[in-house]
């Protein structure tokens, strides 16, 4: 099988390609069209801004190539946020194959923004995604913006109210939290989506 | 719910992880891949590596040991110490840290925070503050407090750096109590409430836990999001499983490996 991470320039890239090789399979990185779509299995790693996010993408001319793929695509809390219609962040269009919208999170005196840290995933719906997730189990996150709830959503958390925090649409598939770092639960997912 | 965080700090020197009383004193505790899998696997929720090493007349320090750390560790960690510009800051994010985090750099020249905010987003980058009550009662920062013969006391009161640090683009702050730090006495609740008033960002507390009781009022009385210790934690004098099945009876939010026994 090979797996390929979309090189966008996010500084996760190296976590993603460790926690993959932990399951025994070596991504390549790469930017080159042909390559990304040659792949068995596709992932936008990602962090930082959406806008240089999108403008990197652009740049390597990467966004209808990435729009066309059919195999199993899977976002990473950036990576993800960027599959999505638009986000607030800088008023950005983003790649639009999941049809969901990315809003900032309100902080108030009880709510720290950015939302930093483990927090527990409840499923909603069925997917061979999710095998073996069980209620409450944990997962790390980080990010200022954030996925509400839609017919995309496949497991919710909570943080001043549910938001997504795995969604898919068709092929697509988006993780806001960061199973690189979600130690067993995060393995456990990577590993399902290798399945796909 | 949020989980509330247990972070082990490892003060690496050279390569090798020591630990001192007071910042002086430094002695080995053991190999940084070790001991990163033993917290990892005790249930630590995020590791916190602050390199003391001196940096070489005009070179970086080595920082292969990151990306060891990153090869085999699936639970958050980050780096401190000696990060003085983007470039450094983007060696350590590639080599696979999650997070940077600034202190005495920061103080001399606070754009820096701004540069690595805009940079690398917020989420990466923590500022870290060594804290100090003077004699007027008023808590004050200190520089470069790595070093007992350079440390420097600065006017400005720790407060107001927090708030301008977290204007800047800090994401995380660490708030460092040095009248507390490593004599196991418990954390300043009383300073760390004062920070959390004016912190909008998540809020790590450091320097004084020696039982268990100390994380507890550090969440339920300063309302901190985690609690960081060294100490406590390397000399075996609190065990991560114990200390986290006693805060959840306490009832604070805690995360519990044993939720995900079913591989």
């Amino acid at each position: 099988m090979s797996v390929v991470l979309v090189d966008a320039g996010g500084t996760n890239i190296g976590s993603v390609r460790y926690a993959l090789q932990r399951l025994g399979v070596d991504a390549a990185l790469t930017a080159d069209a042909e390559r990304i779509r040659g792949a068995d299995k596709v992932i936008l790693p990602g962090v930082g801004a959406a806008a240089p996010g999108m403008a990197r993408l652009r740049e390597l001319e990467l966004v209808d190539v990435i729009r066309s793929l059919t195999q199993p695509v899977l976002g990473v809390c950036l990576g993800m946020q960027l599959l999505c219609e638009h986000s607030e962040e800088s008023d950005t269009p983003c790649l639009g194959v999941i049809p969901a919208p990315v809003r900032r999170f309100e902080e108030t005196p009880e709510l720290c923004v950015p939302h930093m840290g483990w927090n527990q995933l409840s499923p909603v719906s069925q997917h061979p995604l999710l095998k073996n997730l069980e209620e409450g189990d944990w997962a790390y996150f980080v990010h200022s913006y954030g996925v509400p709830l839609g017919d995309y959503t496949l497991v919710s958390s909570d943080y001043g109210g549910a938001f997504s925090a795995v969604i898919a649409s068709g092929n697509f598939h988006g993780m806001q939290f960061h199973p690189e770092r979600s130690a067993r639960v995060g393995a456990k997912l990577l590993k399902n989506f290798l399945e796909l | 719910m949020l989980s509330r965080r247990i972070i082990p700090c490892l003060d690496v020197r050279d390569g090798k992880v020591v630990k001192g009383v007071r910042f002086r004193d430094h002695v080995v505790m053991g190999e940084i891949v070790d001991l990163a899998l033993r917290y990892r696997d005790e249930g630590a929720d995020e590791l916190v590596f602050y390199d003391i090493t001196a940096s070489p007349e005009g070179r970086s320090v080595d920082r292969g040991w990151v990306e060891r750390v990153a090869r085999v560790i699936d639970i958050p960690f980050c780096v401190a110490g000696g990060i003085r510009s983007v470039t450094d800051a983007r060696e350590v994010l590639y080599a696979g840290a999650d997070k940077v985090s600034i202190n005495s750099p920061a103080l001399e020249r606070p754009e820096l925070i701004d540069e690595l905010a805009e940079a690398f987003g917020v989420q990466c980058v923590v500022v870290g503050v060594d804290s100090m009550r003077d004699v007027d009662g008023e808590w004050r920062v200190r520089q470069y407090t790595g070093d007992p013969s350079k440390t420097r006391s600065l006017a400005r009161r720790t407060i107001d750096w927090m708030v301008e640090a977290q204007r800047r683009g800090a994401g995380e702050i660490v708030l460092n109590c040095m009248d507390t730090d490593g004599v196991r006495q418990g954390y300043d609740l009383v300073q760390l409430a004062a920070a959390r008033a004016v912190c909008t960002v998540p809020l790590i507390a450091s320097g004084g836990a020696g039982v268990a009781e100390h994380f507890r009022d550090a969440f339920t009385r300063a309302r901190v999001d985690g609690a960081l210790a060294a100490s406590v934690f390397h000399s075996g004098a609190i065990a991560i499983p114990d200390l986290k099945r006693y805060l959840r009876q306490e009832g604070i939010v805690i995360r519990l490996q044993e939720a995900v026994g079913h591989e």
